[in-house]
């Protein structure tokens, strides 16, 4: 429990630390300005929306080959964050885009790729909560969620071949890219928070998840049993 | 049995008992002409129009009358739990899957073969010089949206729901497909009508990509 604290309070430092960072500390963008600052908190809760889905996909398959519940909280509680870091996203986005691109949103890409992602994950949590039986919804969600990781890729590569607008990326993205180092510095900093959040989110779903599968188990336990008052007592009497 | 024979049987099957009543296909078809016919009243497109929109609305029309037809595919075994007599039978549940993959292709081409004449003649597009370079794009269009679709009316046939849920499931899984075979389709409609390469083979890399994954996966679909 104290590590727990101690870790909340060191990534609630980070995030306001990597706050004041983007918004004091790094230089101001030569034609955007102070809108470009949202680029701090977009870009990471997109790093951190993949690595969530990506762990949804491996708990996907670990359940299906090893068939253990904890796997499949896991899966449950990774796209539920995934969804939350995609929602910020998806919402910095456009807020973004309207000075800059002059339009709220275009079906570019990425931004098209993000928001069928961000459908794919909502279906398979309604999904989940459709089907009743434990073992059955653990089951097929992970088909499905196996499924919904398949299509990224080609919903990604159909949409490039379609249309494209979304800036190129300006990290690792070849040739005449590249960030100043201390926006660069800056942003590290701010993909460390916002994993840092996404991590403890993570562990408290997570914990949270198994908890209510134990119950749900325990629960099932209960009412197999006969537990009337008149068979209690009849075993006292005996 | 081998699972080719297995699925062969299956497959006969399902034609059978379909072919019974056809209910599911005519009500599908009848669905699919409703869309078509909506489509001129919302949009009142011109011939030319017609020719630049006659994919996209084509194609989603497909999609929804697959949506609502893939459903019954699973679900009516389970009013006798026939599907737990085709567990218990010795063959792959591959066999089962694959036999009702094609079933439902089956059935989606007939609708398709009576829809795209229909479509051509209420929009007034010539389809005479590409027929047969639009059934290639047909072809790997509906299996990709029945390899699909099916696997998702077996995992939707356990929910609550479960009419609502596939098209939920379904069509957003659909959209590189739904792109694909709308740009192939739309290369076939223009004055010199010239098949897309680059789509054609998106839409068969769809196709091989949700294939192998069904017969990877099919083993926890069909099980108990």
């Amino acid at each position: 429990m104290k590590g727990r604290i101690a870790t909340t309070i060191v990534v609630g430092a980070l995030i306001f630390f990597a706050g004041y960072a983007a918004l004091f500390l790094a230089p101001d963008e030569k034609t955007m300005h102070v809108i470009q600052r949202i680029f701090y908190f977009h870009v990471p809760s997109w790093i951190a929306m993949f690595v969530a889905f990506s762990v949804v996909f491996v708990a996907n398959i670990a359940y299906l080959a090893t068939r253990k519940a904890t796997w499949d909280c896991l899966g449950v509680s990774a796209a539920e964050v995934g969804v939350v870091c995609c929602t910020i996203g998806l919402a910095t986005g456009p807020l973004w885009a309207r000075p800059v691109w002059g339009i709220w949103w275009t079906w570019d890409a990425r931004l098209t790729t993000t928001f069928i992602l961000w459908l794919l994950y909502i279906s398979y949590l309604l999904l989940r909560g459709l089907l009743d039986d434990p073992e059955k919804k653990a089951t097929l969600s992970a088909v499905f969620g196996i499924f919904a990781f398949l299509d990224v890729p080609l919903v990604y590569v159909s949409n490039r071949l379609w249309r494209t607008q979304h800036p190129q990326p300006v990290i690792l993205g070849g040739n005449g890219s590249g960030l100043d180092p201390t926006m660069g510095k800056v942003l590290l900093l701010c993909v460390i928070a916002v994993m840092g959040v996404m991590i403890i989110v993570l562990f408290d779903r997570y914990r949270l998840e198994r908890l209510r599968h134990e119950f749900e188990e325990l629960r099932l336990e209960v009412e197999t049993r006969d537990l009337t008052p008149a068979s209690i007592l009849g075993k006292e009497s005996t | 049995m081998t699972t080719t024979r297995a699925a062969a049987i299956l497959l006969a099957k399902e034609l059978r008992l379909e072919f019974r009543t056809r209910e599911l296909l005519s009500a599908t078809i009848v669905f699919a002409l409703v869309i078509v016919v909506l489509f001129s009243f919302a949009f009142d497109p011109t011939a030319a129009e017609s020719r630049r929109y006659g994919p996209g609305l084509l194609w989603i029309a497909f999609l929804f009358a697959g949506s609502l037809m893939l459903n019954p595919s699973f679900a009516r075994e389970q009013s006798n739990d026939t599907l737990d007599a085709l567990r218990m039978a010795p063959i792959s549940p591959f066999a089962i899957l694959s036999a009702k993959m094609l079933a439902n292709f089956i059935f989606m081409s007939l609708v398709e073969l009576v829809l795209v004449p229909v479509f051509s003649v209420l929009y007034n597009v010539s389809l005479a010089g590409v027929a047969g370079r639009l059934a290639l794009v047909l072809v790997l269009g509906t299996i990709g949206l029945t390899v699909t679709g099916t696997v998702f009316s077996a995992i939707a046939s356990h929910a609550r729901m479960r009419e609502l849920l596939l098209p939920l499931l379904l069509l957003p899984i659909l959209t590189p497909l739904l792109i694909a075979a709308v740009e192939a389709t739309a290369s076939l409609l223009v004055d010199q009508p010239e098949l897309d390469r680059t789509w054609v083979a998106s839409l068969a890399g769809f196709d091989i990509v949700f294939l192998t994954a069904s017969w990877l996966l099919c083993d926890y679909l069909i099980e108990e």
